[in-house]
């Protein structure tokens, strides 16, 4: 079966590129082979796209309307689509292919689910490794869409070359809070939804959080209006995409990011791999549990 | 603890029915039993179902009809998988599905069929076996 995945990989197979981002999100034994197969220039060269933001602002539907303008492109297009885990059963609800059903039946167009799984670390891991596959499949853009709540959901943004943040109007006063948190990692804000009443006020507070108290900011988040239902202001937002890609390359700002990015999934994975040598040690430690217990844990980190 | 294997599951509608209350209802039941469940909503073709599944490496793809229209539909995304290569994916059928059809249903390639008599426990039971056995022939 390994050799399998690994040919319908190298041959850009639908079916071998999603066994094997299964494989690699369980840290199966193969997850060397399939890593190290991919073509390193193809992964260097794609343009990674963070989409952002609280739920309900029209991320997915953003998502769908870039992908039909990087298919009109004629480029190749993956979409690593994450949602959160329920905390209590271990389950997930995956629905933000709902949106991209349209794109179904193309087969440049890979979109791929992924649920947060509650892990501590693991996640950047799993999710960088499917950009790496998708990548390496010969898509040219890579989007990874997750909503702009929680550390690892933050974490994963880091992954991307240049990031959206999606925000609409009416969203409630959590938004408020959370946005001066969300600016920070935002190369351009799309206020969505921009047909609606609020959208010009929105923007305007956006503005001036992004410009800093006093004006500091270097380089304030362009601010663009979309309607993703409608199609509206996505010249606008492609635009603002190609315009701050062509000056990260040309600043190193990009350069910079993917060796963030790339130290960022070599922690992960480091993390991953010691999990099970660490639960190993904590279950054969005859502890009683009492105390501190950040000693025991730096005790059995001494171990070797 | 995190490296748990999960079971992804696939939950569609294919046709042009629009009732999903069904088909929520079970991808609700399926997350609250520990699956990842891919739903793709409402109006689907068989081939966009299909595709969907093979995109999202699920291991089971149940599928949901209130319409009356199973007889035509379920069989298609049966055969919709085999022509992605994935005809190795067990498909599963619930609805509306008069008892005189589940035969014709089985007999075409659908592996189990609810009806809205069939209790909770035993779909949710008929996916993990399905999952399961999926993993087990890798």
């Amino acid at each position: 079966m390994g050799e399998d995945i690994l040919k319908g990989l190298k041959d850009r197979d639908p079916r071998g590129i999603a066994r094997a981002i299964s494989l690699v999100e369980e840290n199966d034994p193969l997850t060397d082979r399939i890593l190290s197969s991919l073509d390193d220039s193809l992964v260097d060269s794609a343009l990674v796209l963070g989409i952002t933001g609280p739920p309900g602002a029209g991320k997915s539907t953003l998502t769908d309307r870039i992908i039909s303008r990087y298919r009109s492109q004629g480029r190749r297009v993956g979409v690593v689509a994450i949602d959160p885990t329920s905390p209590i059963s271990g389950g997930a609800i995956l629905g933000d292919r709902i949106r991209m059903m349209g794109h179904a039946l193309d087969k440049d167009v890979i979109v791929r689910s992924m649920a947060t799984r509650g892990r501590l670390g693991g996640l950047c891991a799993a999710a960088g490794a499917a950009v790496r596959i998708f990548a390496g499949s010969g898509c040219s853009v890579v989007i990874i869409e997750t909503v702009g709540v929680g550390q690892s959901e933050m974490d994963i943004v880091r992954l991307a070359d240049i990031t959206v943040l999606v925000l609409a109007p009416g969203l409630g006063d959590d938004i408020q809070a959370m946005k001066a948190g969300l600016l920070e990692v935002a190369d351009i804000v799309a206020v969505n939804k921009s047909d609606l009443e609020g959208a010009e006020t929105l923007a305007m507070d956006i503005e001036t959080i992004a410009r800093g108290s006093t004006g500091d900011v270097e380089h304030p988040a362009k601010v663009c209006m979309t309607v993703a239902s409608e199609g509206k202001g996505l010249d606008d937002l492609l635009q603002a995409i190609e315009t701050v890609e062509a000056a990260h390359r040309k600043s190193g700002e990009r350069r910079m990011r993917r060796d963030r990015a790339y130290d960022l999934e070599v922690l992960d994975w480091a993390v991953e791999m010691m999990k099970p040598s660490i639960i190993k040690r904590i279950e054969s430690t005859d502890h009683d549990r009492k105390g501190d217990p950040r000693l025991l844990a730096s005790k059995l980190l001494e171990q070797e | 603890m995190t490296d748990r294997k999960k079971h992804r599951v696939l939950i569609g509608k294919p046709g042009l029915d629009g009732h999903d209350r069904g088909a929520k209802f079970i991808a609700r039941a399926l997350r609250d039993a520990g699956f990842e469940v891919v739903y793709t909503g409402i109006r689907r073709t068989p081939e966009e179902i299909a595709a969907a599944a093979v995109q999202e490496d699920v291991s089971v793809v149940g599928l949901s009809s209130l319409s009356g229209a199973h007889l035509r539909l379920f069989p298609e995304v049966v055969k919709a998988l085999a022509a992605a290569g994935a005809g190795d994916i067990p498909v599963l059928g619930g609805g509306v599905i008069p008892d005189e059809d589940i035969e014709q249903l089985r007999k075409e390639g659908i592996r189990e069929v609810f009806t809205p008599g069939t209790p909770l426990e035993r779909i949710i039971a008929a996916f993990r076996n399905a999952c399961e056995e999926a993993r087990g022939s890798l």
